[in-house]
């Protein structure tokens, strides 16, 4: 029997554990916050909202798990974007739940000697990103400041307007030196009720999704909701019934096959993390540009394909792999290429009853090479302007094959280039070649001016994205710094 | 060499022990610390949202509501009829309507307020409003408004009517040898003359809190409003005009500000004004949140400004005349543009003693919100000119340009300004010497020339530039502050006064002073909220001056309590007056020590009154509009800052990768506080200059209305090699409190050396021979489109050094 008793109204909890108490709520409707459950029915107001769309970080919230050891294990999440209802089960902690009577958590009285906070507004969202990485690096055992780059990412989705971050970052490199704060491995975590109702529908089979899929076809489906959040908080519209990816357990695997890897649409972006610094180096990297820490815990690479943004980071760097898509639903499962899969603005071949179920990024073999960058106006936790990726193998005659590009915020989806390809396979690097394939730019794309660049900027930006390709490629090694990370 | 502080190789031990930290800080980390929003509120509180004007010009025909009040939650609908008094809340001139009544001037504009049971129901609600304009064409264009006559400041203030220059400083001489100052015929003479132009463009304050009041009824037909204000005084003001009532029936209360940054100087008074006029109507409490995109489409930003300047030089590049046009961008009204392009003005000598020189300063018009108050006030905007002048004859003369800079400081023989002050403190020679050596600033252009010429796709551009920035209000009576202190018979004390808390650690000196004045531990003095029930008719906490004004007024306060125990401790005693100080918790005279408690429990037994007022007003500045000479500022700030950019020219993406920084504080009252005034300006001013980019549409709606889309530095974005430090051994000349200078805006100009890094990356496409404009703020794309410009420029006019110009594949 798919349907169990919580879709039909016996349980109706939401069972979470706040700063170490259990606490079971119900009548939350599905589309409520976590910060409107902290602020509002917890009237702890220590979590501030600075933007609504999880851009600011002044609402981050640590989330915690445990591992199979039975380790907790703390994330930060924004409070303003993120579902209450997602909280089902984990560990809930706040700005208020750190300080033990006057004994201040070695990241809050860091923060203090170095001066960290000035108007205050967006410390605890700080202090909460600062708690997820000294709780893990006190776990892996480093009794060592982090580097800067650690810190960078550490506090990447955390604005502070006051400070200039200096503090903070000499905050961040003190904290470890402090006294162990006290053990939290003992908490008792509440675990998740079975199921919830009040519209949000948590299945943890695939079976149950669909049949969820075919009893709802007006619910929304929400994995990080990082995107889908936002139509709420900022749009006002209300989201009744939303059916949640992220617990369904078929969902949540990568599956490693001979010539790839399945990633599941409820793998979030910092699960996908060492399988794309072993295997897809230049993925990586964007990945670390990607949204923010809090961003990357949350949001799905399926949720990055299924909303089908013109600006999303990863659609191109897809297109340039050849990924393939499984999509599922009440109507049974189907594979489409990455390809065939955005239809327009917004836009995918998926119809009602159906899901992205999973993504099959193919490995890439010897000799071939991705290289993916982005362009915008700041370099962390902002969307792109312009996308590039480019996927090719280099032969033996010093020819390039199969050379696959793709753009995004080039057009009203992510888009392959064919005409660049085209000026690109088959030929020997050189001056004259990159000038024809940049020039093939303005064939498959006509990019239109808006809020993050002019139509001539995307179009000058991706030659250059393109030229720095060509640069990598043909790269003698020498000491010549050609991006701004080697100088 | 004088000593300096160098903040990073302090332990931080020692870093912290010496001077207190944040009054708040505890309350920042552990979440106690409460903004309004945080607070439980009154019994039955409700909440209100605006509906915002969707175009930024037109006629109001028909305005239908009765759809949001049908809405669920919904109490009240407020338009302009529903105001009992003005419909006004201008700052210093009218023109800002509480609500829009026949017209709209700006996208953003509100129009109506709904009252509802949650914040969420009244947003909602809003929705539902129907409103027929009829559209007009909005002038959004500042030069053309200008062309237009279209200026914000009435005519009747001018001399004559615009477009001619509302403020023609005309031969404003500042040279005493010269006996006739035209500067058209100073410019003639020169022997080398260039012009330039540049468009800077505005900022949005992005304080972490939004935009926030809440308001409810007293028992005694009074009202109490709380507001994120930089100014409750004006709060309580146009609340009490809002609503017709006087001004003691009305407290304005500030505890904290999520940050100011001059955006919650006057744009926070609609709030205030608008939830008192909820509560006078419906008598539950209001409160009032205007959501991030609401906020930033409502209230005004920093100037946009046009900028133009003619300058000539000698064959040293020592100037000899300027001529400097800036056109401020004020938005649909008002508001404080008066003293802001103003400031611009009084700054367009940045550091520099120009010579015969003009200045001119117009204030345009446009449909957009009104343009108001952000750190530097209009400073920055007008420095921007002449430091993109020191650059240009620089490369036009081929020299660097840190030599041209230091060629045309102001010293001793040249210390006049063009508005006719006297400088009596012109620090800047020998700070940028210091800094000179300590930033290693010629090894590193040698090495960075090196670099630039052996690196085709990554260039770097290396640049210092100096800060002179003038401390006081233009508007002569704002420079006054009051205090009370009251100390109670356990020996504690609370100390009230006029300025207000956003994180600048001004509550924090206030203390400290009052604590050293009466000889007690920090942690006996308490400050509490701003009320303007304890201290009345307070100026606003700006133009840096919240420090100078407001612990001069708490110091007098407590001179006044110190010399009345005193007076008592010599009676009660008998002891001789002139051996009595207070000192470490007590009264010394001598042998005799009497503890702090004791000695306040005797005097109250003795009946001795323990509570005092304070009052400061700054002495000797004046200034004359009408002949555009006197002493505005009570004394000038210095500081100066080298920074190095790397930059892609494939792509205009850049890093700021070194920053040094030597800032004059005077004697510093807590070098941790400024030290982190001086961090935090300088980022802020880097992100005005660099990612923060405000867009609007054709139709002037502003379309960069959050985080997402508006880009304020992120951590990445700081300068990981930050290197701050406080000039030491130079006491203000000026008797401020302890000899300290104001820290608040002048760092934030600092950032211009990030700009001029930028562009001497992008001259080095040329053979730093040519001076690349680059607007701001200076995204990756104005990079990349000015190595595109400069690049086509180069091989246009020196065909020979094509080769260097071609991308890095060309060599290979």
């Amino acid at each position: 029997m798919v349907m169990t008793s919580g879709y039909h109204g016996e349980s109706t909890m939401l069972t979470l554990t706040f700063n170490g108490h259990p606490r079971q709520l119900d009548n939350i409707p599905a589309q409520t916050t976590a910060l409107a459950l902290l602020r509002d029915r917890f009237a702890t107001c220590g979590t501030k909202e600075g933007c609504a769309s999880g851009d600011c970080g002044a609402c981050t919230i640590a989330i915690g798990t445990r591992d199979d050891a039975g380790h907790l294990h703390y994330h930060g999440a924004n409070a303003c974007i993120l579902p209450a209802h997602q909280l089902q089960g984990c560990h809930v902690v706040t700005v208020e739940g750190l300080a033990h009577g006057d004994g201040l958590h070695p990241v809050q009285q860091a923060m203090v000697d170095h001066h960290g906070s000035q108007c205050g507004f967006c410390t605890p969202g700080i202090v909460m990103s600062l708690f997820c990485l000294d709780h893990e690096r006190r776990h892996h055992g480093l009794d060592s400041p982090p580097d800067d780059d650690t810190i960078d990412a550490a506090l990447g989705g955390n604005l502070c307007r006051c400070t200039g971050y200096r503090a903070i970052r000499d905050a961040a490199r003190a904290m470890h030196a402090l006294p162990s704060p006290v053990s939290d491995d003992t908490v008792d975590i509440a675990p998740a009720a079975r199921s919830t109702t009040d519209g949000f529908y948590r299945p943890e089979s695939r079976r149950e999704l669909i049949t969820l899929l075919s009893q709802h076809p007006q619910a929304r489906l929400i994995a990080g909701g990082t995107d889908l959040m936002l139509e709420h908080t900022l749009a006002l519209k209300p989201l009744p019934e939303l059916i949640d990816l992220s617990s369904v357990a078929e969902l949540k695997h990568i599956k490693e096959e001979k010539s790839g890897w399945w990633i599941g649409a409820g793998v979030t972006y910092h699960q996908l993390t060492s399988l794309l610094a072993e295997h897809y180096p230049a993925f990586h990297t964007l990945l670390e540009r990607l949204g923010s820490q809090q961003i990357r815990h949350r949001a799905t690479l399926a949720g990055n394909l299924a909303n089908a943004s013109p600006i999303g980071d990863t659609p191109p760097i897809l297109l340039a792999l050849g990924a393939r898509l499984r999509i599922n639903g009440i109507r049974g499962a189907r594979e489409v290429f990455i390809d065939d899969f955005f239809t327009g603005y917004r836009r995918t071949v998926l119809t009602e009853g159906e899901y992205l179920d999973a993504i099959y990024l193919p490995r890439l073999r010897n000799g071939e090479q991705l290289l993916a960058w982005k362009l915008s106006k700041r370099r962390d936790d902002d969307i792109s302007a312009v996308m590039l990726a480019l996927r090719t193998v280099i032969g033996e005659d010093g020819r390039l094959h199969e050379v696959r590009v793709a753009c995004g915020g080039m057009a009203e989806t992510s888009q392959r280039a064919r005409h660049v390809e085209a000026a690109l396979e088959g030929q020997v690097l050189d001056d004259e070649v990159l000038n024809d394939a940049c020039n093939a730019l303005a064939e498959d794309f006509s990019p239109i001016d808006d809020v993050r660049a002019s139509r001539d900027y995307r179009l000058a930006g991706a030659a250059g994205l393109l030229a720095r390709a060509c640069h990598r490629l043909t790269s003698r090694h020498d000491a010549i710094p050609m991006t701004l990370e080697e100088v | 060499m004088r000593k300096l502080i160098q903040f990073g190789s302090l332990p931080s031990a020692t870093a912290t022990a010496a001077v207190p930290g944040h009054d708040s800080a505890i309350g920042h980390v552990t979440g106690q610390a409460a903004y309004i929003d945080d607070l439980p509120g009154p019994k039955g509180m409700h909440h209100l949202a605006v509906g915002l004007s969707p175009h930024s010009s037109a006629r109001v025909l028909h305005m239908d509501l009765s759809e949001v009040r049908r809405q669920p939650g919904v109490i009240d609908v407020i338009t302009a009829a529903d105001i009992p008094g003005h419909n006004e809340v201008g700052a210093v001139y009218p023109g800002d309507p509480l609500l829009a009544e026949k017209e709209v001037r700006y996208a953003g504009q509100m129009v109506f307020a709904v009252v509802a049971d949650t914040l969420y129901n009244a947003r909602c609600a809003v929705a539902h409003a129907r409103i027929d304009y009829h559209l007009q064409t909005p002038a959004l264009d500042p030069a053309a408004s200008i062309r237009a006559g279209l200026t914000v400041l009435p005519e009747h203030i001018h001399e004559r009517p615009l477009p001619a220059p509302a403020l023609d400083r005309g031969a404003a001489m500042s040279d005493d040898t010269q006996t006739s100052g035209n500067v058209d015929k100073a410019l003639q003479r020169a022997p080398h003359v260039l012009e330039g132009e540049q468009f800077i463009g505005g900022q949005e304050h992005f304080y972490l809190e939004g935009q926030i009041a809440q308001a409810e009824a007293l028992d005694d037909n009074g009202l109490r409003v709380l507001t994120s204000s930089q100014h409750p005084s004006e709060v309580q003001k146009l609340v009490a005009e809002v609503l017709a009532m006087p001004l003691h029936a009305i407290v304005a209360e500030v505890r904290r500000m999520g940050g100011g940054f001059g955006g919650k100087e006057s744009q926070a008074a609609a709030l205030g004004a608008m939830a008192a006029l909820a509560v006078h109507r419906n008598g539950c409490a209001v409160r009032f949140r205007l959501p991030r995109a609401d906020d930033m489409q409502a209230t005004g930003k920093r100037h946009p400004f046009h900028n133009r300047y003619r300058v000539g030089f000698d064959d040293t590049g020592r100037l000899t005349g300027a001529d400097i046009t800036l056109i401020g961008n004020c938005g649909h009204s008002p508001d404080l543009s008066e003293g802001v392009v103003d400031r611009a003005m009084f700054h367009a000598d940045n550091a520099y003693y120009l010579g015969d020189a003009r200045v001119t300063g117009h204030r345009a018009m446009t449909h957009t919100a009104s343009n108001t108050a952000f750190r530097g006030f209009g400073g920055p905007q007008g420095m921007m000119p002449i430091e993109g002048a020191m650059d240009d004859i620089a490369r036009t003369l081929g020299l660097d340009p840190l030599d041209v800079r230091k060629r045309n400081l102001y010293d001793e023989a040249h210390c006049e300004t063009h508005y006719g002050q006297h400088i009596d403190q012109p620090l800047i020679g020998e700070l940028i010497e210091t800094l000179e050596a300590s930033s290693d600033y010629r090894t590193r252009r040698r090495e960075i020339t090196a670099f630039n010429a052996k690196s085709p796709v990554i260039r770097k551009g290396l640049a210092l530039t100096p800060v002179k920035f003038g401390i006081s209000f233009t508007a002569r009576h704002l420079n006054q502050a009051g205090a009370l202190l009251m100390i109670y018979t356990d020996g504690s004390v609370l100390i009230n006064h006029g300025g207000t808390e956003m994180g600048q650690g001004l509550h924090t000196k206030v203390c400290q002073v009052v604590a050293k004045e009466l000889g007690i531990a920090h942690h006996r003095v308490r400050i509490s909220a701003t009320r303007t029930d304890k201290v009345p008719n307070t100026s606003p906490t700006a133009a840096s001056s919240g420090a100078d004004l407001n612990a001069m007024a708490a110091r007098n306060a407590a001179i006044t309590l110190r010399e009345r125990l005193v007076d008592f401790a010599a009676g009660w005693r008998g002891l001789p007056r002139e051996q009595l100080t207070l000192e470490a918790d007590g009264l010394s005279a001598g042998e005799t020590r009497i503890e702090w408690s004791e000695l306040i429990q005797q005097a109250y037994l003795g009946r001795v009154s323990l509570s005092a007022t304070g009052h400061y007003a700054t002495p000797e500045i004046y200034y004359d509009r009408k002949t555009g000479r006197g002493r505005p500022f009570f004394y000038y700030a210095w500081g100066a800052a080298v920074s190095e950019v790397h930059m892609d020219t494939l792509t205009g993406e850049y890093r700021v990768a070194r920053v040094d920084i030597l800032h004059d504080v005077g004697d510093s009252l807590n070098p941790a506080i400024d030290r982190g005034q001086i961090e935090g300006g300088f980022v802020q001013g880097m992100g005005w200059l660099t990612t923060e980019e405000l867009r609007w549409d054709a139709e002037g709606h502003l379309l960069t209305t959050g985080p997402a889309t508006y880009k304020i530095p992120a951590c990445g974005d700081a300068p990981r090699d930050f290197r701050v430090a406080l000039l030491e051994g130079h006491p203000n000349s000026q008797a401020t409190i302890y000899r300290s200078k104001a820290v608040g805006e002048p760092p934030l100009m600092l950032a211009i050396s990030v700009w001029s890094a930028l562009r001497d990356a992008i001259a080095s496409l040329a053979d730093d021979h040519t001076s690349p404009r680059l607007d701001t703020p200076a995204t990756p794309e104005r990079v990349l489109m000015a190595c595109r410009a400069i690049r086509e420029a180069h091989a246009h006019d020196a065909p020979s050094t094509r080769k260097e110009m071609t991308h890095a594949l060309s060599e290979k």
